[in-house]
């Protein structure tokens, strides 16, 4: 006979199995018996005390992400929970594990009003994968491994278990469950069919023109190498989704950039132009195809998602895959015969070369811009850093001018596109990454949402380094508001405290980058210090993203920079 | 013709309101939903009527709900072979004078009558919603206090397999 344990140390015990050795909480009346708990297990699990709960669940994503594991958040009942619903909602769009353990009221007080309850597996039933509420001690340990595998496997994503406060008081022997879990209602798709394996290699080696369309299903799944194997066989450009970005190298020459609203004016061409879309793991986001009624209009489509639900969503196909991506491309590569498809690359560097004339980048022009100041991250971490940015121009111009070649060095709220996401997702990440420096990307609007976990980071001596890419405005608003709002700029201009100020109150160096110059030797400043530092570039008020790709517009009608630089922005 | 769905389904607290929080949360219209105990212990079937016409989506419709990790199996019988019927109680307005006629309505319909009062009597049917309909029809001017639907049910005919004579 075991010695009988509280459902508080079951579910440390719990994780210890899971393999967790970090979990990112806050305290409160519902959970304060796990936590009592927790100091028994201080040599097996570290515990990050963030400043606010939607940190720990950004914190848990961006350690998910880095990692492939699974994330683990644990906050209080009530508005513990409640404050979690962004961060989960995040993670469910972007397919990415985390389990939640939630402190709950007993069971008796269940459905009284009681204090602090919410009704949590309710509130948060349409942003998770799945959800428990545990009622009785003897279903804790099946449960939060349950959890851990629902959340890790087939298309992964946030599972959340809600646990009473009776149910930690509760003592049972433990034992955690070895046998396989098989559960009646969830089988993670295995292998394609020979029939549809065949049809799709058939429509890959006709094709004339074809693209594939790279998600995050290839970082999820595993398949960067696959997927390099099928394009460079049969020589067919990739482009990629914003959350894709990584999962292919950017610089082989095959990866013609990422597609849709921001995306580079070759890759959306491609797609207008061409036979045959080969889209894997990606969901044909309304960010990515623009008006559905013009996509692609020529083409055949192949479509690999591991999510049935994902096929002929928002796109119809010819042939829907199911599968686990890798497993897909593994299955389909042997048969893909080599082709050169010369004239369909003639023509997309042509489209290639007349961005290049048009970039920013390129152009001598007055100020200090955006692009200009994380082309200079870029350069000044080799292109090798782990980058977490947030949400607006910053992201896209991230994923314009910091080129990653490795993969997970990408993380980015991509469906929910959460403002706030950036800071805890790199401190998360930061207990992960170990052999990568981990920057942030982050506007001054952004910031400011969740500005108070500069305090966990200095509490944690996370190693991130904060780069605030400061233009006074809620700038991508801003730009819509130039674009389609005849310049009203309704309530987008946003002040900022004293960054540096802000960084010394925190404890943690503070740097301001005013000209493009000095944008290297402040990172090199910011590199020689082990620990948070915060740099704030001063960049230009109204520079825009381009190519954009009008809300609800067809994708081949971009907004272009034009190739005169500023004849259209002298007027601010 | 609208889709009917078969779903095998846990039964656990909260199934029911994940299958229909999953219908709002999707914007795919339910039109009516019963459930109840299956032959499996711990198992209950789901009869799931939707206003979905195109083939597409309703496989994505399908889909999205075999995701559900308490959803076991679901199986559109739209267009197989199958038995389906609903039940309705109809209260109707009666008193002793128009008895008969309900009576010989209800009869015709291979209903019953179920509840008699001084002024209302009520009537059982089950059988096809177009046949619930018309008695609902001819009932209509004679009274109807309340009706009481209880969505269809759906089950797949068993296999006839033909004699081929040697
Ligand atoms: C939580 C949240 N609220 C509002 C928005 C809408 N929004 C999208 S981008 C943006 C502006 C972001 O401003 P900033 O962080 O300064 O970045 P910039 O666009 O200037 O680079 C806003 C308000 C959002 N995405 N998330």
């Amino acid at each position: 006979m075991g010695k009988k344990i509280n459902g508080a140390s079951i579910i440390w015990e719990s994780l210890i199995q899971e393999g967790v050795d970090v979990v990112f909480g806050y305290p409160g009346g519902s959970i304060i018996h796990t936590y009592d708990a927790l100091t028994k297990y201080k040599d097996k699990i570290h515990h990050v005390l963030v400043r606010h709960e939607q940190g720990a669940t950004h914190m848990a994503d961006g350690y998910a992400r880095a990692s492939g594991k699974v994330g683990v958040v644990i906050v209080t009942s009530g508005p513990g929970a409640t404050n979690t619903i962004t961060g989960l909602a995040t993670a469910m769009m972007d397919s990415s594990p985390i389990v939640c353990i939630c402190g709950q009221v007993g069971t008796m007080a269940i459905g009284g009003d009681a204090f602090q309850e919410v009704d949590v597996t309710g509130v948060t039933l349409p942003v998770t994968k799945h959800n428990y509420l545990v009622t009785d001690i003897k279903d804790l340990a099946a449960t939060i491994r349950e959890a851990f595998y629902v959340a890790r496997t087939g298309r992964p994503g946030p599972v959340l278990v809600d646990v009473p406060r009776n149910v930690q008081i509760a003592e049972m022997e433990f034992e955690y469950p070895t046998d396989p879990i098989n559960l009646l209602g969830y089988h993670p798709p295995e292998r394609a069919t020979a029939e549809v394996v065949a049809a799709a290699s058939a429509l890959i080696n006709q094709a004339e023109k074809p693209v594939i369309l790279a998600g995050h299903g290839v970082l999820l799944s595993g398949a960067m190498k696959e997927i390099l194997d099928l394009c460079t066989k049969a020589n067919i450009p990739v482009t990629t989704t914003l959350l894709g970005i990584s999962g292919v190298p950017a610089s082989h020459p095959l990866n013609i950039g990422m597609m849709g609203m921001h995306g580079e004016a070759a890759a959306n061409h491609a797609i207008q132009e061409a036979d045959l879309l080969i889209a894997c793991g990606m969901r044909f986001d309304d960010r990515v195809t623009g008006n559905l009624k013009t996509y692609s209009p020529n083409s055949k489509k192949i479509h690999i998602d591991i999510d049935a639900a994902e096929l002929n969503k928002n796109v119809k196909v010819d042939i829907g895959i199911n599968t686990d991506l890798r497993t897909a491309l593994q299955q389909i590569n042997p048969s893909v015969t080599a082709k050169s498809h010369a004239d369909w690359f003639a023509k997309i560097r042509d489209w290639q070369e007349d961005s290049n004339e048009r970039d920013i980048i390129n152009a001598q022009t007055p100020g200090f811009h955006a692009s200009q100041a994380i082309r200079g991250i870029w350069e000044g971490t080799n292109g090798k850093a782990v980058v977490v940015s947030d949400v607006g121009q910053h992201q896209m111009l991230e994923a314009q001018y910091y080129p990653h070649d490795e993969p997970r060095t990408l993380l980015t709220s991509g469906g929910l596109g959460t403002m706030g996401f950036g800071l805890p997702a790199a401190i998360g990440a930061s207990f992960c990454v170990k052999d990568k420096e981990v920057w942030v990307v982050v506007g001054d609007g952004s910031i400011q949402m969740n500005i108070q976990e500069l305090g966990t980071a200095v509490q944690e001596k996370a190693n991130v380094k904060i780069c605030i890419i400061n233009n006074g405005y809620l700038g991508m608003v801003r730009q819509w508001q130039q674009l389609f709002y005849g310049e009203r700029y309704s309530e987008t201009p946003i002040s900022s405290p004293d960054y540096l100020k802000i960084a010394e109150a925190y404890g943690m160096p503070g740097y301001r980058v005013m000209k493009a110059e000095d944008t290297i030797s402040t990172i090199r400043q910011a590199q020689a210090h082990q620990g948070p530092v915060l740099i704030e570039f001063m960049v230009e008020a109204h520079d825009m993203v381009y190519p954009m790709v009008s809300p609800g517009a067809d994708l081949h009608n971009m907004i272009r920079r034009p190739y005169k630089q500023f004849d259209n922005e002298e007027t601010f | 013709m609208k889709q009917i769905l078969v779903a095998k389904v846990e039964d656990k607290p909260g199934v029911l309101n994940r299958v229909a929080s999953l219908f709002r949360r999707r914007n795919f219209n339910i039109e009516s939903l019963a459930v109840g105990h299956s032959e499996a212990e711990n198992i209950s079937r789901m009869t799931i009527v939707t206003d979905e016409v195109d083939a597409l989506r309703r496989n994505v419709v399908r889909a999205n709900l075999l995701k559900l990790i308490n959803v076991i199996e679901v199986e559109d019988v739209t267009d197989l072979p199958c038995v389906v019927r609903e039940t309705a109680l109809i209260k109707v307005n009666a008193d002793a004078t128009r008895r008969r006629e309900v009576m010989d309505l209800a009869e015709m319909y291979r209903g019953r009558i179920v509840d008699v009062a001084n002024e209302t009597l009520i009537v059982e049917i089950t059988g096809e919603s177009s046949k619930v309909d018309s008695l609902i029809d001819l009932l209509n001017p004679i009274g109807i206090a309340e009706i009481m639907r209880t969505g269809k049910i759906a089950m797949k005919r068993g296999v006839v397999t033909p004699r081929n004579g040697n």
